[in-house]
């Protein structure tokens, strides 16, 4: 296990930059989840930690010894492809096999390693088997093994379920998160599905437009995003953003429909920086933290509830309230119903404000 | 209009069935009655010989000869295509520049017709007009390649021109498959430490496995028939040193009045593609699964 120290590493490719000195750096045993949406840079990061990519620009350092500019077999790093890559001509055994062969290990030794292996991860029944007769889930495992069986210093996966149908994808998300703890290997996990980051991450890199737009644990990601981006893109239903102004020291929704149907008034949520009278500001509130019953410190509000969307356990309504569109996640025995108007609570505890320019957080650090 | 309905596919696929029914198989099952009467210049069904043919040819010298070139010829003919097809597509396959080119070039030998081709190479191989007279006139006096004229060597001309033709197609193949070949598995075995031969041999050729079954079927069927190759080449000789089964049958059927010997061997050669060829098929495609 080692730590992994990303340093101002830059990509392009010709005159696009597609990273831009990009720093991340995770302890012995961390389970760091890159997310961000298609094309934010997240899978090239990982290819250039693999050393399938050269950088442009900046270090990769693998339990403090630079690793940027070796060989990929050099690195003793292990990736899970996103297709799984198992080789197509092999069974399940020489697949597993195939890293310790090219390490010259004798066969004996092989066979224990693929057997410890095959254990761990209960594909055991399947060795003698061609990839072509394995199930998704079963491929996935394999592909596991097959990075498992080297002991290397670290994981890649590169977007390892989204080609699982969606119970499987919970399973493994579950297998996965199971088998970091118990081996307690360093991990960098690449992903689109922010659910899958909060699951499983120790550290998550939020990234877009080839930059991190914040790093930390889940739970500093999650309640005190660095920007709008990451406020929105983290969580779902999506948060609510709602633009306002600084009045007489509380937030005051605007535009043409805010005015004609009555201001929504909400106090400034506690932790902003100082923000001068009249100044143009965007609240953020997640759609949990609207409730049908008053809490400590909660605000009540009027609503009228357009529409219903229950999930089961939780429904979502799609809420009027002052001219502003609000997504409201409920429990299913809230007892809203649609076309009606409701009485609601709204928890400004975990409220941020963002400036309206650039995105970023207004909140003190 | 229902009865056309419902029969039209039968009814579509019709002509086609009895073209083939009569023009392969009512075909091969003549050819075969006839291998067993006494025909000379035209087909007799009077006088049944059972399988006396059969001995005449194989006891026959020529058939020998054609026999044992046609081991030559197949053996070295497909596996040349085979390695050098191979050996282009991978080459090729390293996002070279004018790829697109060069793939064209390789491949054009394929529009020939074997006529042609055989009608170059043997102005190419002949020791008066070709490569051993430029050699020679260059100024290297010693060289010397005139394989085309001496008994031994001459199939392997045969082999050359042969080649010559097909390794741009095999490589075509081969080329295809190659690009088919999903990235993420050549980056997987980097990773897991092959180095770049070890992940051609242990990874990429196996997984090819598809496209050398169509290659060796493909050209091992060209490898029996080819007979125009060799007439526009060597007309069989010198003498018949580079004899084919399907130069023996159009001899024996069309030039000596020996019509029931020549469709004795054209069934010989039925049998001996069979004989190579279904058990390979089965094999591969039983394995597929």
């Amino acid at each position: 296990m080692a730590s992994l120290s990303i340093d101002r590493v830059t990509k392009r490719f010709g005159a696009t930059e597609v990273l831009h000195e990009v720093s991340i750096d995770i302890e012995a045993g961390d389970f760091l989840v890159l997310v961000g949406p298609s094309g934010c840079g997240k899978s090239t990061l990982l290819n250039m930690i693999a050393g399938l990519t050269e950088l442009s620009g900046g270090e990769i350092r693998l339990a403090d010894r630079r690793i940027d500019g070796l060989e990929p077999k050099a690195r003793n790093i292990a990736m899970v492809f996103q297709s799984y890559a198992l080789y197509p001509a092999m069974t399940v055994e020489k697949n597993i096999a195939f890293p310790l062969r090219m390490a010259g290990m004798d066969k004996a030794a092989q066979a224990a390693k693929v057997a410890e292996v095959a254990e761990l991860l209960q594909i055991g029944h399947l060795l003698k088997r061609k990839p072509a007769a394995l199930s998704g889930g079963q491929r996935q495992r394999v592909a596991m093994g097959r990075a498992l069986v080297r002991d290397p210093r670290l994981f890649l996966f590169d977007e390892p379920l989204s080609n699982l149908d969606a119970k499987l994808r919970v399973d493994m998300r579950t297998e996965i998160k199971r088998l970091h703890q118990r081996l307690g290997t360093t991990i960098v996990y690449v992903t689109h599905d922010q659910v899958e980051a909060m699951t499983m991450a120790t550290k998550i890199a939020v990234m877009e437009g080839g930059a991190v737009q914040q790093f930390g644990t889940p739970a500093e990601i999650y309640d005190r995003p660095a920007n709008r981006f990451v406020a929105t893109f983290m969580g779902s239903p999506a948060m609510n953003l709602v633009k306002g102004r600084v009045r007489d020291g509380a937030f005051v929704a605007q535009g043409a429909a805010a005015a004609a149907a009555g201001e929504l008034r909400l106090p400034l949520p506690r932790g902003t920086v100082p923000l001068a009278e009249g100044r143009e500001i965007e609240l953020g509130l997640r759609p949990e933290w609207i409730s049908t019953e008053a809490g400590p410190g909660s605000v009540p509000f009027a609503a009228r509830v357009e529409l219903i969307e229950p999930t089961g356990p939780d429904i979502y309504a799609m809420l009027e309230a002052a001219g502003q569109s609000l997504v409201a996640r409920l429990p299913a025995r809230a007892g809203l119903r649609e076309k009606t108007e409701a009485a609601l609570h709204l928890d400004m505890a975990q409220a941020v404000v963002f400036d309206p320019e650039t995105g970023a957080s207004l909140m003190a650090p | 209009m229902r009865f056309f309905k419902a029969r039209l596919p039968q009814l579509t696929l019709l002509p086609s069935l009895v073209l083939v029914a009569v023009s392969v198989y009512g075909f091969i099952a003549l050819t075969f009655v006839i291998s067993l009467t006494r025909s000379r210049m035209l087909p007799r069904f009077d006088r049944w010989e059972g399988f006396d043919n059969y001995a005449r040819v194989w006891s026959h010298p020529r058939w020998e000869v054609a026999v044992e070139n046609f081991a030559i010829f197949g053996l070295l003919y497909i596996g040349g295509t085979l390695v050098i097809g191979l050996g282009l597509a991978i080459l090729l396959d390293q996002k070279i520049r004018a790829e697109g080119a060069l793939r064209t070039i390789y491949l054009y030998p394929m529009a020939l017709s074997f006529i042609v081709t055989g009608v170059a190479w043997q102005w190419l191989m002949s020791p008066d007009l070709g490569l051993q007279h430029a050699f020679r006139t260059w100024g290297w006096e010693s060289f010397s390649f005139d394989w085309i004229t001496q008994s031994e060597m001459a199939i392997y001309c045969v082999v050359i021109a042969g080649a010559w033709q097909a390794s741009g197609f095999v490589m075509a193949l081969f080329l295809a498959a190659l690009r088919g070949i999903n990235t993420e598995i050549i980056s997987a075995a980097r990773m897991d430490g092959a180095s770049g031969p070890a992940i051609y041999w242990h990874i990429i050729i196996p997984a090819l496995r598809p496209a050398f079954l169509t290659a060796i079927v493909v050209q091992g069927h060209l490898s029996i028939k080819s007979y125009d190759l060799v007439v526009a080449l060597t007309r069989g000789g010198p003498g018949f040193a580079t004899e084919l089964p399907s130069t023996f049958m159009y001899e024996f059927t069309f030039s000596r009045n020996e019509m029931a010997m020549g469709a004795a061997s054209a069934v010989m050669m039925l049998v001996l593609l069979t004989v190579l060829i279904v058990p390979y098929l089965y094999s591969e495609l039983r394995h597929g699964r």
